[in-house]
């Protein structure tokens, strides 16, 4: 131990190496020059390189004690070297494990995942900026052949080995076509489970691809939290002696050695996969996204501050055409629209003790059944905002699915849930689907989860032994027929201009307008919208509570403070929509303007439980 | 003399001293300290770069000799320990294992007076004694546990067998130290924890099978039958290659069932949910329990661990260059300390602490001196939610809780100490809020919906466990809110059975329990803070709480408080919420950060007070009680009804001690009873008004029934009797043509109902009964 107190002669360079690579990476448009793992396949990036990853943090490990310095002894000339263990997952030949220069260090690791439901277009996008040059790098890739052979010896038979490359990403070719995502999503998982027999990846929604990959974080880790969304730049380390390490340890575990015993098989399997399904990285900078649109600079804020600006005066206009896009959509029907828009801006942007600030869950009552609408609806929305997720609530997907992250402690991890999601993904709920039937405990369970995201953006995590609370930031929208059974913050019942037999034929009239430049318009919209800031001028206020005060006289039960509240939130989504960062006396008056359409059209769909909440 | 010189451990070399009674007892090993057969002590003299310790002194050859690697001195060591034993005192310790000694004298001594009785021998010592008696034993034993609990093992037993000479145990004592420093968060571990000695506090939630570990290899030569025996040392057993007797190479073969052994356990533990910072995951920790250490835990208890620190290089391959850089990290445990194990018999104060700084208890009391902190603390309560100042006032005593009485000597049992509170109002009023955030204030808090919740769910039901098959109690929403506050929501929508436990709970603080042959009573010594939603959606005003609710008044009577959460309705008031509301969605959060207390520090407060704070009745307090009582039945017997009865001073007392905990005093004194008096008239004024006459009427929550109705009714069964009487010999009556009667001669309007209940009345008095549509007359 006194060793570990002691000044390590190299002291000082490491932190000005990150520092090199903070700066270097904050250049302009450098950070496009580093090869990703979204959308490189693993087999073409070089080994201990320089990369990115675009993920999700899904769980958090134990802490690690490391090597930070060794002495390795050369064999043949028994020279002493000092050697670094830092951004390494393997110590060098001959290491001296009683010299006394060895310092023990603390690291922690991560899981992490591809940002759960991510948009074809965003991947597509993130993929087109790059500049990294993704040719196979010919000197390695024989190696890595080899290593592989290996792995597939101990599964069962050889001509297996062609499995190998389902291990990287899918290429960006094969993400083309969104109209056919939804069957892309379906078929996927038959194809993922073939390859992915052996470790199960942990991804939080079904049918998901792309890289898992192990984060070893060696400075103020506790800044990350769970289901954190960052861009990482890190070390690519794929060494085959991972592997071989651990299947060793499989084939000739005796109980003798105490290092043997403190794993299960489980744990093993996911703590230190292969590397060539989970890759290490060994982060040197960290880039927390407040936003996955690659359509907005992702650089520093100043240069945002600037940028917002710059778009804030175009929004009215694209506004307009978003509107009028989103009526179409929605079969005519304007003021669903507008709903729309608001909802898509929504944001918890503040948590007053237990109470979330900004959220919008929209309950679109009132769908038409035919023509699967809601799905077509839902894929609409795919095409605008970064990620996304279509739950259709079935009653077997809600009696099985797993929405609840869970721990598992045989395999000590958390097992992710569909409800694991990244801040401001939006959260397609189609209760169209709902059949009749009876929730069984799970259902229950799950459906309680979901009331809690809405009601309170967060819920209860299983760690079996006790739950633990856990903020969430998910926009949910619910399309139902009637009322929801869940609660929501607003409903809005769709009145379709459209006549039934008729909704086929006009939805299929949708699909050819889009056009790609457009649509960057309302994609890059839709960010913007949610990273202004807001604020309520003195007068404002002072005519807020005038106007409250005088609703009230009138007639009590016409407003109550829930209604003030959804009235507040409409109100700030309203400005944000068209640009403006502070409420107006017009926006507040257009914001009481359509919630008084919105609830006028409420009494007239008396519903049989007209208590709204 | 540069070469290190070579020792056995200090209890083996026990072994070796002619004292017969320490021989004659077998040393037992102590697989929880490692190998420390190779501590080699060396000469401070020789090597005088590891000579940091004081301990060099140059008379004594022996006391200049210290454990290689430490600046430990066997000699001193034992010297000093061995005085500690025969000296320490600690006449102040509140410590349950020390409950039956006689605190004045040397406490070491008589526990080991007790070993010699039990014969048991593990003697557990609390390293807080050993750092209050010897700052500098104490920094040595947690430096260097795996030395020093050694010399200290075999000082006691020298100690033990000198007093204790004929004294018989199965193996030599060991000491087991516990309470390191202070206890540690599992987080807070890094590498300079290594081979030190820690407490850390977690849930045990895995724990392996039992697995057989090597101390002793036996090996026998298969060319000369000559045998060895070699002792494990770091997880390694050296294979002797060339056999002593017949120098043959590579003849001696292990012998399995010669060979010694000894029992480990892999228990796996994560950091406590309290511990825990937000948004993160909790840690693990693996743990090695050793001989009678094994199985002393279960999955899901919560324990305190003292234990050495390890960290284990992954161990290098001959047939590999490089290896993994990573160690493997885990605890060898000394000491297990259950936190929880009393919770089923008795009150678990001590082992909640919560430890506080010293700073923070100065701001807390700092806090506390405050003359507004009632005031102060109701107000940072759920900020978010707009004014109802009682019912966060309500809501904060109810945190607080009254001071536990116990009265089991004289039969009445445990006294409640919980407030429970009835929230009930028109839906839209933050009610769920409210319960959310107490639900995230306190630590041990449930949160339940009525709608979602049976009988089994609040209490307790009987599962098979997957993995043993064994039927386990799996406990509910009540049972692990014991000594917390559960929450339950949409308390009217709960079933009536289930509703129906609540009654056991609510006043006697248990839960029976009788299925699948597991009888028994668990403790739930909960808050229940619920909610409630009125029949007809929107409150009432013309009906009486129990009539708005439709709530079984068994139950209603079991609430200290019960609120109504109403829309008042007036001008100024919607503009104060106005402004309340509309400022939450524009201040920034540095805004709101000033204007209220934190959270933390909120809870920190309440658990402070909770744990440190038992205030008692002065006399004054006292009388100011009995007047408020009195008081309050004179109210009522002016105009023929009771308005209190015994419940309610209890729940009196239980507010005026929640108060003067707010305020940190010891003593419960006349502001404190006045503010409960005065809490309680608010409570009893929104809840128990009739709302035919307007007076404050008790009776509408102990009988459900306001005592002007039943007054009413029982003027009306009188006029309907006289009317009966009038009528001359009739045995029989129709029913409809009596109510016409009725209705022609009394001059208030006659509903049906309210004939019904008269005929009833009359039917209690024997006077006649009721079948079907007729009326007969008993004789």
């Amino acid at each position: 131990m006194k060793a570990a107190s002691q000044n390590n002669p190299n002291s000082g360079w490491e932190a000005k190496a990150v520092e090199f690579f903070k700066d270097h990476l904050n250049e302009k448009d450098a950070h496009t020059w580093v090869p990703s793992l979204n959308d490189v396949p693993l087999h073409y990036l070089k080994p201990n390189s320089l990369v990115k990853f675009r993920c999700l943090i899904q769980d958090m490990f134990d802490p690690e004690f490391y090597m930070g310095v060794y002495e390795a002894v050369n064999p043949s000339t028994r020279d002493k070297v000092l050697r670094c263990g830092k951004y390494k997952d393997v110590t060098e030949c001959g290491v001296d494990f009683n010299s006394k220069n060895t310092v023990t260090a603390e690291r922690q690791t991560f899981y992490c995942v591809p940002i759960p439901g991510e948009s074809p277009w965003v991947k597509e996008c993130y993929a087109g900026l790059s500049q990294a040059r993704d040719v196979p790098s010919t000197s390695y890739a024989p190696a890595r052949q080899k290593r592989s052979y290996e792995e597939d010896d101990d599964m069962d038979t050889q001509p297996q080995k062609q499995r190998e490359p389902h291990a990287g990403p899918q290429t960006a070719s094969e993400h083309h076509g969104n109209g056919d995502c939804k069957r892309q999503e379906t078929e996927a998982p038959s194809s993922q489970v073939a390859s992915a027999s052996r470790v199960d990846l942990n991804f939080p929604l079904p049918g998901e691809k792309g890289p898992s990959c192990l984060l070893k974080v060696y400075e103020d880790w506790d800044g990350f939290k769970l289901n954190d969304a960052v861009e990482v730049f890190g070390i690519l380390s794929v060494s085959p002696a991972l592997s071989a390490l651990a299947d060793e340890k499989d084939a000739s575990s005796s109980l003798l050695d105490p290092a043997d015993s403190m794993e299960t098989a489980e744990e093993q399997r996911v703590h230190s996969p292969p590397a060539s399904l989970v890759p290490r990285l060994h982060m040197l900078y960290a880039k927390p996204l407040p936003h996955n649109n690659p359509l907005l600079p992702a650089a520093a804020c100043e240069q945002n501050s600037a940028y917002l600006s710059s778009t804030r005066s175009e929004m009215a206009t694209v506004r307009t055409e978003l509107l009028a896009y989103f009526t179409h959509i929605l079969l005519g029907d304007a003021l669903a629209a507008e709903y729309l828009i608001l909802h898509l801006i929504s944001n918890v942007y503040h948590r007053h003790d237990v109470l979330p600030l900004g959220k919008f869950t929209l309950n679109l009552s009132g769908c038409p059944t035919e023509a699967s609408y809601t799905e077509r609806f839902y894929q609409i929305i795919q095409q605008l905002v970064p990620s996304s997720y279509y739950l259709g609530m079935t009653l077997q997907n809600m009696n099985q699915m797993r929405l609840v992250p869970k721990k598992d402690y045989v395999a000590n991890r958390l097992v992710s849930g569909a409800l694991q999601l990244a801040r401001n993904t939006s959260l397609f709920l189609d209760e169209s689907r709902l059949e009749q039937g009876q929730l069984d405990t799970t259902g229950v369970r799950n459906v309680t989860a979901l009331g809690n995201v809405i009601s309170w953006q967060k819920f209860d995590y299983d760690f079996n032994y006790h739950q633990m609370g856990i903020p969430c930031n998910i926009n949910v929208l619910i399309a139902s027929e009637g009322r929801s059974l869940l609660p929501s913050d607003c409903r809005i019942h769709l009145q379709s201009q459209v006549a039934p037999s008729d909704v086929e034929e006009y939805l299929r009239s949708i699909h050819t307008q889009s056009q790609a430049s457009q649509l960057n318009k309302f994609r890059v919209y839709l960010s913007v919208a949610r990273l202004l800031d807001y604020s309520i001028s003195d007068e404002v206020t002072k005519s807020v509570e005038d106007d409250f005060v005088e609703m009230r006289k009138d007639d009590p039960q016409s407003i109550s403070a829930e209604d003030l509240h959804r009235m507040l939130v409409v109100a700030r989504l309203l400005s944000l929509s068209l640009g403006q960062t502070s409420l107006s006396r017009d926006g507040w008056l257009r914001a009481k303007h359509i919630e008084a359409l919105r609830r006028s059209r409420m009494e007239q769909h008396k519903c049989v439980n007209g208590n709204e909440q | 003399m540069s070469s290190p010189l070579m020792y056995g451990t200090p209890s083996s070399r026990v072994e070796g001293t002619p004292r017969s009674a320490v021989r004659g007892t077998p040393a037992r090993q102590r697989p929880d300290l490692g190998s420390v057969r190779k501590a080699p002590e060396v000469d401070l003299q020789s090597e005088p770069p590891s000579a940091d310790g004081p301990a060099a002194s140059e008379t004594n050859a022996g006391q200049r000799l210290v454990i290689w690697g430490t600046d430990v001195n066997v000699g001193t060591c034992k010297e000093k320990f061995q005085r500690f034993l025969q000296r320490f005192i600690d006449p102040t310790s509140s410590e349950d294992e020390n409950a039956g000694l006689d605190l004045n004298e040397p406490l070491y001594m008589q526990k080991l007076e007790e070993i010699s009785v039990v014969g048991d021998p593990v003697l557990n010592v609390s390293c807080l004694h050993v750092q209050s008696f010897d700052a500098e034993l104490y920094r040595q034993l947690i430096c260097y546990p795996q030395e020093v609990i050694p010399t200290f093992d075999m000082a006691v037993n020298e100690l033990f067998f000198e007093r204790f000479p004929d004294s018989i145990l199965e193996y030599q004592i060991q000491v087991r130290p516990y309470n390191a420093l202070k206890t540690r968060n599992m987080r807070s571990l890094n590498p300079e924890d290594i081979d030190q000695l820690i407490t850390i506090s977690g849930m045990v939630i895995r724990t392996s099978q039992l697995i057989p570990e090597m101390q002793e290899a036996f090996f026998q030569c298969q060319v000369c039958a000559f045998t060895t025996r070699v002792e494990v040392d770091r997880g390694r057993i050296a294979e002797p290659a060339v056999c002593r007797h017949c120098n043959t190479t590579h003849s001696l073969a292990l012998v399995h069932n010669r060979s010694v052994f000894s029992d480990k356990q892999m228990i796996k533990i994560q950091e406590s949910p309290e511990d825990m910072p937000a948004g993160q995951t909790p840690h693990t920790t693996i743990v090695y329990g050793h001989n009678d250490l094994v199985d002393k835990v279960q999955p899901g208890d919560r324990i305190n661990i003292t234990g050495v620190y390890r960290a284990v290089p992954m161990r290098a391959n001959p047939r590999q260059s490089s290896v993994k850089s990573v160690y493997k990290t885990h605890i060898d445990a000394i000491h297990f300390r259950k936190t929880d194990e009393k919770r089923l018999h008795g009150l678990d104060e001590d082992s909640e602490q919560k430890l506080f700084t010293e700073d923070r208890v100065q701001t807390l009391k700092e806090l506390a001196g405050k003359p507004d902190v009632y005031e102060r603390l109701s107000s940072a309560l759920a900020p978010s939610i707009y004014e109802h100042e009682d019912i966060k006032k309500g809501i904060l005593l109810q945190l607080f809780g009254g001071s536990r009485k116990d009265f089991s000597a004289t039969g009445r049992g445990n006294f409640r100490a919980d407030v429970n509170i009835l929230l009930c109002g028109d839906p839209g009023t933050s009610k769920s809020q409210l319960l959310q955030y107490v639900f995230n204030l306190v630590p041990r808090g449930q949160y339940t919906s009525g709608k979602g919740s049976s009988a089994v769910g609040l209490t307790a039901y009987v599962t098979k466990d997957p993995e043993t098959r064994q039927l386990v109690l799996q406990t509910g929403a009540l049972v692990l809110s014991d000594n917390g506050i559960c929450c339950i929501d949409e308390f009217d929508k709960m079933s009536d059975s289930t509703r129906s436990v609540l009654h056991e709970v609510m006043e006697q603080q248990t839960l029976s329990i009788a299925k699948a042959g597991i009888i028994c009573q668990l403790n739930a010594r909960t808050s229940v803070l619920a909610a409630a939603n009125p029949i007809e959606s929107q409150w009432n005003p013309k009906k009486t709480t129990i009539e708005n609710i439709q709530l079984p008044h068994t139950l209603l009577s079991r609430f200290d408080l019960i609120f109504l959460m109403l829309d008042p309705q007036d001008e100024a008031y919607d503009r104060r919420l106005a402004h309340h509301l509309v400022s939450l969605y524009y201040q920034s959060e540095e805004q709101i950060e000033e204007e209220f207390l934190d959270m933390a520090v909120l809870r920190d407060y309440i658990a402070y007070a909770r744990t440190y704070i038992n205030p008692r009745l002065s006399e004054e307090a006292s009388q100011t009680l009995i007047e408020a009582y009195v008081d309050m039945r004179k109210i009522g017997s002016g105009r023929g009804m009771v308005s209190a009865y015994p419940r309610q001073l209890e729940s009196l007392i239980r507010l005026a001690e929640a108060h003067a905990k707010v305020r940190f005093s010891e003593k419960v004194e006349n502001i404190d009873v006045e503010e409960a008096r005065r809490l309680h008239r608010e409570a009893l004024k929104q809840s128990a008004t009739d709302p035919r006459t307007g007076f404050v009427d008790i009776s509408i929550l102990t009988t459900g029934m306001s005592a002007t109705a039943r007054k009413r009714r029982e003027d009306i069964a009188q006029v309907l009797k006289k009317l009966i009487q009038s009528k001359g010999k009739t045995p029989a009556m129709k029913y409809q043509q009596l109510l016409d009667d009725l209705r022609g001669q009394s001059e208030t309007a006659i509903t049906k109902e309210l004939f019904d209940e008269a005929l009833r009345a009359l039917a209690d008095e024997d006077y006649l009964t009721v079948t079907g549509k007729t009326v007969r007359l008993l004789a």
